[in-house]
């Protein structure tokens, strides 16, 4: 029998071995941007130099790189839970849009009350929004048997039509009242705004810096705390409690878990109605913590800047792991905010990086092939030799049966 | 009621069914040997802008239908090869194309062409003597169309033949029912997918030209805005059968065009309504075609040779 520590060795190892073929995938997706980059004629050397320097070059930059990461956080945080579960839940964009309006308005409703309720009663508003509208989709999955995939991208398309109406009309901010208005609510009073969020250096980090109050002059605020701590209880909850095992069982084997006795249709439910919530959370995050109202040009991506594509982007990334997806959405919040400058230095549209996150998609989906088949024989090993797997070994969930 | 259903009506739902039709028969194809593609809506995007940037350039509007093919044709080949010898989940691979083509689209746009332009594109074709019908309007309705509208309307039949009635068609559709079952008949499965994916690519990038070249005539950012999506749904809708993707593609459409009549002549409901309820319907259509027991048993199963 091997010792504690060697099994403890053993199962460091085995998790970073699960990670070389993501990161083989991120290679490949830089390779193939390379290569892009050079046939529109820009260095790209140079090209990523740029964006570095605007993603992390300066204090402003980082805090921006945080801004864009945070909604890519909240809704990474639910396709992680929709991806274990067995859902393809599509809908990011939609149940943003959806949770950005409940909160938008909780929050104009209840604007003579103080901060410590309108803010609150807010977010949770936003997150019931969100997990109502992500619940459509789940009941239409479990009940119905509606492909989630499909109905989520059409509920996408009538969440932006919503939006729209709601915003040219009950919503109009009544100082917009005339012809040519601007289609965007009321401005949240100050008082009911998430506050900015400014790190007090220690000491001896302050000479480093210049400065004791990181982030001060920026736009960074609460709302990254927020996605942090929901990031690891939502961990506690899919690998430490009961209601996490039996999303995580149906994810992996749909039949096996019915056997079990999971009820798998309301597994299901709960997963996008989870996924849904947390999405529901990074719109009304993004109102009430960076753009005081709502807003949009009237596209789909108008006031969500398409964060519900990418957070499953950075969910994927991530290992479907919401802890996993902290660096993971840090890292492709940098390559929005680094593609701008790349854009502005290199003339390189910044439409490079929707591009590149479709190749990581396929990339990381693609080398699952590899990590399962090394998964499979750890496991054959594993009962070969009567030693069971780490039960909170998190093992890539069975997405075939879904459709 | 007669200024909303007028023959203009008909003609114009008759028009925006072309892409869904070239693409939604495209994805029948593969969805019918087993391989779900979801980046349908990329590789049209990619279609619709090479294509138009072909014709953009050089002026003829058969290289542009050829250009967007060929296009297609590669990122067809692209998605057999992630799905059937990568074996990577279907339905996450398919957003990571739709991505990959929006984001590229979008890239050579500004990169090449800049800001929105025109190009003459194709022009109707009236039929002889049968565009003249003015009985019911019929004249206007079917027969005086571009010649892609004309091309897709054939294919339907052209189509159904093939899956139904030809060795190839029933080798497609034994991979898709039956894997295990066909391999061991000496049906290479793989090859059959490679097929069916790749020609789903090429009637994808058709569908973008359709779009581009013929029906809009521009290109512009995300021009397709979710057709490509609308198409895969169809085919559930259509119960993987060629005139059932004719009937939801028609049916679709016509919504569309009702949509854009009623804003046109300002009958009271919300624009943003009436922008919706195609898309409502799409869901309500889901719930329907869900009941359909026509379902390729294999659809988004990658497969293993028994073991």
């Amino acid at each position: 029998m091997p010792s504690h520590s060697q099994r403890l060795l053993q199962s460091i190892l085995n998790r970073l071995l699960d990670m070389v073929p993501t990161l083989l995938a991120l290679v490949l997706a830089f390779l193939v941007a390379s290569i892009l980059l050079f046939a529109l004629g820009a260095d790209p050397g140079t090209a990523i130099n740029s964006m570095l320097q605007g993603a992390f070059g300066t204090e402003n930059a980082t805090a921006e790189t945080l801004v864009k990461a945070t909604p890519i956080l909240f809704v990474a945080i639910g396709i992680s839970i929709a991806f274990r579960g067995g859902v393809i839940n599509i809908g990011g964009e939609g149940q943003m849009i959806a949770g950005a309006v409940a909160g938008v308005t909780t929050a104009l409703v209840l604007k003579d009350a103080p901060a410590i309720i309108t803010i609150p009663m807010s977010l949770v508003m936003g997150f019931i929004s969100g997990a109502f509208y992500g619940g459509i989709a789940g009941f239409l999955r479990a009940y119905f048997g509606v492909n989630e995939i499909l109905s989520t991208i059409m509920l996408n398309q009538v969440a932006v039509q919503l939006m729209n109406y709601l915003l040219n009309n009950p919503l109009l901010d009544p100082a917009e009242l005339g012809t040519n208005h601007i289609p965007k609510t009321a401005r949240i009073l100050a008082e009911h705004q998430l506050p900015r969020l400014t790190i007090n250096l220690p000491e001896v980090l302050v000479s480093i810096f210049g400065h004791a109050d990181l982030f001060a002059k920026t736009r960074l605020h609460y709302g990254l705390i927020i996605a942090i701590v929901l990031a690891i209880l939502t961990y506690i909850l899919l690998w430490r409690t009961t209601i996490g095992y039996r999303i995580r069982a149906v994810g992996q084997n749909e039949r096996a878990a019915q056997y079990a006795g999971i009820n798998v249709k309301r597994q299901m439910m709960l997963s996008l109605v989870l996924a849904g919530g947390f999405a529901g959370l990074a719109g009304v995050v993004q109102v009430l913590g960076l753009q005081y109202r709502l807003q949009t040009d009237g596209s789909p991506a108008g006031f969500t800047a398409s964060a519900g594509f990418n957070g499953i982007v950075a969910a994927l990334f991530g290992g479907l792991n919401p802890i996993g997806a902290i660096p993971a959405s840090a890292f492709f919040g940098g390559l929005l905010v680094g593609a701008q400058k790349m854009q502005r230095d290199l003339g390189v549209p910044a439409a490079l990086i929707t591009a590149i996150n479709g190749l990581i998609v396929v990339f990381v989906v693609s080398s699952q092939i590899f990590t399962q088949r090394r998964q499979r024989r750890r496991a054959t090993i594993a009962v070969a030799t009567a030693d069971m797997p780490e039960a909170d070994e998190p093992a890539q969930p069975v997405l075939e049966e879904v459709v | 009621m007669n200024e909303i259903f007028t023959a203009s009506v008909f003609a114009s739902a008759i028009r925006l069914a072309t892409p869904y039709i070239f693409a939604g028969l495209g994805e029948t194809f593969s969805q019918r040997s087993g391989v779900l593609n979801l980046g349908v809506d990329g590789i049209m995007l990619m279609g619709a802008f090479t294509g138009f940037y072909a014709v953009y350039i050089t002026e003829n509007l058969l290289i542009g239908v050829l250009v967007a093919m060929l296009t297609g044709l590669v990122m067809g080949l692209a998605v057999a090869f992630i799905s059937v010898t990568l074996k990577a989940e279907q339905g996450i691979s398919g957003i990571g194309v739709y991505l990959f083509g929006l984001g590229l689209s979008e890239l050579l746009f500004q990169k090449l062409i800049g800001t929105p332009k025109s190009v003459d594109g194709f022009t109707a074709i009236y039929i002889p003597g049968l565009s003249d019908i003015q009985f019911l309007g019929i004249g206007e309705i079917f027969f005086k169309h571009n010649l892609l509208v004309y091309v897709a309307f054939a294919l339907v039949p052209v189509s159904a033949y093939v899956l139904n009635r030809t060795p190839l068609g029933l080798m497609i559709r034994a991979v898709g029912q039956n894997p295990q079952a066909a391999d061991a008949m000496g049906i290479n499965v793989a090859r059959v997918r490679y097929f069916t994916v790749t020609l789903g690519g090429v009637m994808s990038g058709l569908a973008g030209a359709s779009l581009s070249i013929a029906l809009l005539k521009v290109f512009q950012q995300n021009l397709t805005s979710g057709m490509g999506f609308i198409a895969v749904a169809l085919v559930y809708f259509g119960g993987w059968r060629p005139f059932g993707i004719l009937a939801g593609a028609m049916l679709f459409s016509f919504v569309n065009a009702l949509q854009l009549q009623i804003s046109g002549i300002g009958v009271d409901i919300p624009a943003e309504f009436a922008v919706m309820a195609p898309y409502v319907i799409t869901i309500i259509t889901l719930i329907f075609a869900s009941k359909r027991t026509e379902k390729p048993t294999a659809l988004t199963k990658p497969f293993e040779r028994g073991e």
